[in-house]
């Protein structure tokens, strides 16, 4: 029930248009809250859901067939705003790309299928949820009549605008209680569709119902002695207490000053295993100095005449120092990509 | 609806045209609906583009069928309107319904063709880049361009759910299973959009999709796209006049 060009003059057409505008700029700004952030992709795919599921026709009476609109169902399972959006975009597609519904009767056609199905749909749902328990399946018959009151409220605005902005004197009562009557009909089919499409969406995943948010039941855990205490009164203690680093700095150091400067004097004298092996098969003389070889400090002190202690001391330090740049340089980067994340 | 050519009328930049055609339906909506010979001129203009644009008649003849409910709707007017009574072919019918049945007629069909025409020269992606360069929100275009991206894959998975329905020996449409069909595409298009999310994040998306390519319209495209409404004023302008 696409309005399309020419059914309403043109001061009514601009009217709906500007209350359309003005509804999805606060739209555009609600829907933030409703999608975490996720706007855009979030409700570009619901949008694609909600015209793939426009194709589903469902049998209405005599040889007719209607198709689901798709607004209360929308506000049920994303959040109200963020349906309007999705079906705005919905009736935006359709007009610019499948000629469907003019494009001056876009404003119109956004806000009677766009708005107030959803407003309708939406505002129904929560109220009937007030009545029922709070448990997540309560949405399915909430959202049954939220979905059967929205087509016909839908109905009374088209009669209302057509009262105001069509061409034709018709007698308003009857009009609106024929349209009415038909639209009944249809919100039927619309809200067993509805229904029972909640129902199966609850079943599986009731986190992804908008209307479901707080209805599910508050975690609790167990103790093993039987007691129950409510998840949210726990506080969890993190894993390991972070301590300071000094003393293992300190005592670390210690010991490997220690091993390096008294140990090491003690330490043998004899060739390690590969050294061993290679002065046994012969092999040794292959091996030739390393390019460092002329330096000081190598072979722990048994060139220059520096005492093994001291050496190793050199050493420790030296490693020390190394390490701690390093250190310093990777932490630093590690912030700078941590910043980049947010 | 998109049908690939190279006549002037697929040359032209979208936004233009979007502006041409907004401007030529509004003027169309706007004129008295006795003026008959104009809505006859309006007719010959769209068919002039439609030459121009080497659309097939056909096919837009076959794509009108969404107008049919306002159709029946049309048809209907003259029984139902109050008023003054006139006898057309010996059946009684109001004469103020008749004008009003055929007001919506007459500029619905109007408004369908020249959107059937926009629609048959102007490929998805352009619209969307059209509605960008047209001021319109950046979110709401890139919801548009998510929705039009992904609306044949989310088609193409109800297709395939269908098919292991009937490969599963399901026939008919009882409304329990078409609706837990739609249950299940929604928690399928909802995870989609999760994962098509996390895959633009990891991509380096910061909120707004960069912009590529920006169209810009020389004076001679807008005054070529112009001469449809332009035209179309002139005789709404006369109708006015003349009534």
């Amino acid at each position: 029930m696409h309005v399309p060009d020419g059914f309403l003059d043109a001061p009514t057409s601009i009217a709906t248009g500007v209350i359309a505008a003005g509804t999805i700029a606060v739209a555009l700004n609600r829907s933030r809250s409703e999608l975490n952030e996720k706007t855009a992709p979030m409700a570009g795919l619901t949008a694609a859901f909600v015209f793939a599921v426009q194709m589903l026709n469902f049998p209405v009476g005599v040889g007719t067939s209607g198709h689901l609109m798709g607004g209360a169902l929308a506000a049920v399972l994303v959040g109200p705003w963020t349906a309007i959006l999705v079906l705005s975009v919905v009736l935006l597609v359709q007009a610019l790309v499948f000629a469907d519904g003019g494009l001056t009767a876009l404003g119109t056609n956004i806000l009677l299928i766009g708005i107030v199905t959803v407003a309708v749909g939406w505002a129904v749902t929560k109220l009937v949820l007030t009545f029922l328990p709070k448990r997540p399946a309560s949405v399915v018959p909430a959202s049954f009549v939220g979905a059967l009151l929205s087509v016909p409220a839908a109905a009374a605005v088209f009669v209302l605008l057509y009262v105001i902005g069509g061409a034709t004197e018709l007698p308003f009562g009857p009009l609106l209680a024929t349209m009415l009557g038909w639209h009944t009909l249809i919100g039927l089919g619309e809200a067993f569709i509805t229904a029972a499409t909640v129902g199966a969406v609850v079943a599986v995943r009731p986190d992804l119902v908008y209307a479901a948010r707080g209805l599910t039941e508050a975690l609790v855990l167990r103790t093993p002695d039987g007691r129950e205490i409510p998840a949210s009164e726990v506080s969890v203690e993190p894993a390991s207490k972070r301590r300071s680093p000094w003393p293992l700095l300190v005592g670390g150091l210690g010991v490997s000053l220690i091993l390096a400067g008294v140990v090491s004097f003690f330490a043998s004298g004899n060739p390690d295993g590969l050294e061993y092996v290679a002065e046994q098969e012969g092999f040794l003389e292959a091996a030739e100095d390393s390019a460092v070889g002329g330096f000081s400090l190598a072979d722990y002190g048994e060139v220059g005449g520096i005492p093994v202690g001291v050496a190793g001391l050199i050493g420790v330090g030296i490693t020390i120092l190394i390490g701690l740049a390093l250190f310093l340089l990777l932490s630093r980067r590690s912030t700078e990509s941590e910043r980049v994340d947010a | 609806l998109y049908r690939h050519g190279h006549s002037p009328v697929h040359r032209l930049p979208a936004h233009v045209k979007v502006v041409a055609l907004l401007a030529f339906v509004v003027i169309v909506v706007a004129t008295p609906r006795e003026a008959f010979w104009a809505f006859g001129v309006y007719a010959a203009l769209l068919a002039i583009v439609a030459v121009v644009a080497r659309v097939p008649g056909r096919f837009i003849l076959t794509r009108m069928v969404v107008e049919i409910p306002f159709v029946v709707f049309a048809l209907l007017l003259p029984f139902l309107a109050a008023g003054e009574r006139v006898d057309v072919l010996g059946v009684s019918v109001s004469l103020e319904g008749l004008l009003a049945g055929w007001n919506i007629l007459a500029k619905g069909t109007l408004g369908v063709v020249a959107s059937i025409l926009l629609a048959a020269t102007t490929d998805a992606r352009a619209l969307l880049l059209a509605l960008q360069k047209l001021r319109v929100p950046s979110v709401l275009v890139e919801i548009t361009s998510f929705m039009v991206r992904y609306a044949d894959v989310i088609t193409a998975e109800m297709r395939r759910m269908k098919i292991a329905r009937e490969s599963r020996a399901f026939r008919g449409n009882s409304l329990k299973v078409v609706a837990t069909s739609a249950g299940a595409l929604f928690i399928r298009s909802y995870e989609r959009g999760e994962r098509v999310h996390l895959a633009m994040l990891s991509r380096g998306y910061s909120g707004q999709l960069p912009v590529l390519e920006v169209q810009q319209a020389p004076p001679a495209q807008w005054a070529a796209a112009g001469l449809l409404p332009l035209t179309a004023l002139a005789v709404s302008i006369t109708a006015w006049m003349t009534l």
